[in-house]
């Protein structure tokens, strides 16, 4: 175990770390947005694989990493349209529709990749951006300042949220929708505006997160995304449904699967012990939301269809 | 002269459901600066009119204006645009917001950046002016509900409202409130703004109206003003025969203690003592009522006795019995009988039908099963007769119990806790959002009970039943009992005055 204590892996850990919670912080913010106005959406790990499929086969056949960052963050918002239209328009119960969004996601992903690539091809994302100066600090710059650009869009992006759930008026409509509905309705407010509003947002973000895992990882397969999705949706309950509070928890996973990593990475762990230890990140996670189990910031609405005549 | 042009004119609505014709060719003016109350039962037509007033409902008939033109108001926002109003029984805030964010909510974004201090400005303004006392930038879920209804009016003030509605707004006050609110409108009403009044207390509508219209079946059946009228006048105009409002209690003879509630502590649902050291008894023969505004620890009490509820320390005697921290069916067994607050959620099961829900909980005992086995016949049989006997008007036993009225699933509730022959019988407001012909007959049949031998216990936020049903009257306060007193020595201001926690100086019960 001595190994692993070492600097070296620290600064593996704190880089890796970093590196791995970002799918989840930019899935796990959009989600966040998404509840803050009442919506909950269980198909984020659907979105998440049309979103990478999107971005990966794009980049196989354009070689532009933007383009596929763009593609997939359009495949996020029609499937938002999508989900819109079900639950807002059509009030259908949202537990139900996100795991239809889900398997749809899963099924459509894979049947894609089988017609239009059908064997795995690496592409190339983005390369890391060293940031000047900053980069060049020993082992700091290594674990903060020498990742890809979307890493650090998606931790800008944690107080640009914040900023707009809390201090701007769209952003109190979200929360006003998301607490009581009728209320804001009474006022004015279009709660249907909101909600599609959000739920673009929310899936447009959750298709970014799918792009980015297929730009870092540079590859597709069936099910890459291996149930991120849902573990974004839990990093919102985690994080108490504030931006900051789930990137805390998406660091957490983060670092706990870089650890695990470079577990396996040192023959600390073998054969079976390993596959165990490959569920440490999850049930790290279910362990620490029993932990601080709350819903003390819990949106009143969340998963109620508003229907003004009711 | 434009004084003339009515400030709001409902010209001959009509609006038909399937089935039922809500509004019937109703006429309604409200002219600037007038109080107009509109009373009527639950289901009279208030509500659609209200609606079709702001645009939710489309009319079949008749026509909306105001200030003399057609109002073309199609959706809240209109309303609002329009200067119309409304504070909502069910108040239409967010907790977790400021009370400057909630009004702020809705306006015309001044900018993408949220900025609620030129709005908390003006509430301060209006605050004064009005003696509506609200802090700006306090969280809604702190405040009390007279604060709220203070929060709603402010909204409304907020958006130079000309016509402001107010559906029940002093069910959730105490007297001492209800006479500032008045204040208040009075003040709104001298500032020309035109105000309608939406209640079924007959008292207050009598002292603050300037004009009052009396709804039935979706029909006007009267107008009249406060110096014309009074309230048996209007009691009979809602109901539509004569109606006795105050039940007749004969003689007094209480008997030995029945139900025993000692230093009873308990739990709130927020982790804070909700009831924090009751004291009373309950004697055969008595109905003992306690007055309180909503949420002082009533309903806890209320399940706490139920054995709905754990209780933290104290104990509960029925009939000489322990029965603190029971499980209910225990608690039933001791002689309990429950009429829950919430009846739809506690009392019945929606779903069921009126025989099944008649019959739950004496449905595993002879003679209604055997074995484990339903025996539908003596079910039947049982149930005619207790709809009969307490008057549950149902199409048949088999109709899905929520599809009835408020007030006969109230009977079908009373009916179904009194035929156990229970010892005390716990009564959580009773006639809530019942029609005042069914609170008539729930009212006649607690105090029969009474009169019977039973202990009665009435948990009841509305004073004026309070007062008319009890042999003695005690007062709730923040989770303690502050007085009890004879119904004789129990005046409306005495009574409001503790209610509202002026009960330092009062009597140690």
């Amino acid at each position: 175990m001595n190994e692993f204590f070492t600097v070296a892996s620290l600064v593996f850990v704190v880089g890796s770390g970093i590196r791995l919670a970002t799918p989840f912080l930019l899935a796990g913010l959009g989600e966040t947005i998404g509840q803050r106005s009442g919506v909950l959406n269980l198909g984020v790990d659907g979105v998440m694989l049309l979103g990478a499929f999107g971005a990966y086969w794009t980049i196989l056949e354009t070689r532009s990493p933007i383009a596929g960052i763009l593609v997939g963050i359009a495949v996020g918002l029609v499937m938002g349209l999508i989900y819109g239209v079900i639950t807002v328009s059509l009030r259908a119960e949202q537990g139900i529709s996100g795991i239809g969004i889900f398997l749809f996601g899963l099924g459509i992903s894979d049947l894609l990749f089988q017609k239009k690539v059908g064997t795995p091809m690496p592409i190339r994302g983005f390369g890391d951006l060293h940031l000047p100066l900053l980069a060049d600090i020993p082992k700091v710059g290594e674990m903060f300042f020498q990742h890809s650009v979307l890493v650090y869009i998606a931790f800008l992006l944690v107080p640009v949220v914040a900023f707009f759930l809390n201090h701007t008026t769209f952003g109190l409509n979200v929360r006003a929708v998301g607490e009581n509905p009728a209320a804001a309705d009474s006022l004015g407010v279009s709660v249907l505006r909101v909600r599609y509003t959000t739920i673009l947002l929310a899936n447009g973000l959750a298709g970014l997160a799918g792009a980015v895992l297929a730009a870092e990882l540079g590859i597709f397969q069936q099910n890459l995304t291996n149930g991120q999705g849902f573990i974004a949706i839990a990093l919102v309950y985690f994080g108490a449904w504030r931006p900051i509070g789930v990137m805390g928890g998406a660091l957490l996973f983060g670092m706990v699967s870089a650890t695990v990593l470079q577990w396996k990475t040192l023959g600390l762990v073998s054969g079976a012990a390993s596959s165990l230890t490959a569920m440490a990140p999850a049930v790290l996670t279910i362990l620490a939301l029993v932990a601080i189990s709350r819903t003390v910031g819990q949106p009143a609405a969340l998963t109620r269809p508003f229907d003004r005549g009711q | 002269m434009i004084v003339d042009t009515p400030l709001l004119e409902l010209n001959g609505i009509t609006k038909r459901f399937p089935g039922v014709l809500a509004n019937d060719d109703v006429y309604f003016d409200v002219a600037v600066g007038e109080i107009h109350a509109l009373l009527g039962e639950n289901g009279a037509g208030k509500s659609t009119l209200m609606k079709v007033l702001h645009g939710l409902y489309r009319p079949d008939q008749g026509e909306v204006r105001l200030h003399g033109r057609s109002s073309g108001i199609t959706t809240p926002a209109d309303a609002i645009e329009a200067g119309v109003a409304m504070v909502h029984q069910h108040f239409m805030l967010v907790p977790t917001l400021t009370v400057a964010e909630n009004v702020a909510l809705g306006l015309a974004p001044s900018g993408f950046i949220l900025d609620t201090s030129e709005v908390a400005e003006r509430i301060r303004d209006l605050s004064s002016r009005y003696g509506l006392h609200v802090d700006p930038s306090a969280h809604v879920w702190q405040l009390a509900v007279g604060e709220r209804q203070r929060v709603e009016i402010v909204k409304a003030l907020y958006r130079d409202c000309r016509l402001l509605v107010l559906d029940e707004p002093t069910a959730v006050l105490t007297p001492i409130e209800v006479e500032e609110l008045f204040v208040i409108l009075r003040t709104m009403a001298a500032d020309g703004v035109g105000l309608i009044f939406i209640s079924h207390k007959l008292g207050e509508v009598l002292s603050l109206a300037d004009r009052i219209t009396v709804m039935r079946d979706g029909r006007v059946t009267g107008e009249t003003t406060p110096s014309e009228t009074n309230k048996a006048e209007l009691a009979d105009m809602m109901v539509g025969r004569e109606v006795q409002l105050a039940p007749d209690r004969p003689g007094f003879e209480p008997g030995e203690v029945r139900l025993a509630v000692k230093d009873l502590r308990v739990a709130g649902d927020r982790g804070v003592d909700a009831v924090r050291g009751c004291n009373f008894e309950v004697r055969s023969g008595e109905l003992l009522g306690i007055a309180g505004v909503s949420g002082n620890g009533q309903r806890e009490l209320a399940e706490a006795i139920a054995g709905l509820r754990p209780v933290v320390d104290g104990d509960i005697k029925i009939d000489g019995a322990e029965v603190t921290g029971r499980h209910p069916s225990e608690v039933r067994a001791a002689g309990l009988a429950y009429v829950p607050e919430e009846r739809m959620r506690d009392g019945v099961v929606g779903e069921f039908s009126v025989a099944e829900n008649l019959i739950l909980v004496a449905h595993d005992s002879e003679p209604f099963s055997r074995r484990g086995i339903l025996r539908l016949g003596k079910i039947v049989e049982r149930c005619r007769e207790l709809v009969e006997r307490f008057d549950v008007k149902t199409p048949t036993l088999e109709t899905t119990t929520a599809t009835l009225s408020g007030g006969n699933i109230q009977k079908l509730i009373l009916a179904r806790e009194l035929s156990g022959q229970p010892k005390v019988l716990l009564a959580a407001q009773p006639t809530r959002g019942v029609d005042i012909g069914a609170a008539e007959y729930i009212h006649r049949r607690l105090i029969e009970e009474r009169s019977a031998g039973n202990a009665i216990l009435v948990i009841s936020e509305d004073l004026d039943e309070v007062l008319a049903l009890s042999d003695r009257v005690a007062v709730m306060f923040e989770g303690r009992i502050v007085a009890v007193m004879d119904v004789a020595e129990a005046t409306v201001e005495r009574v409001g005055l503790l209610m509202a926690g002026s009960g330092i100086l009062a009597e140690v019960p």
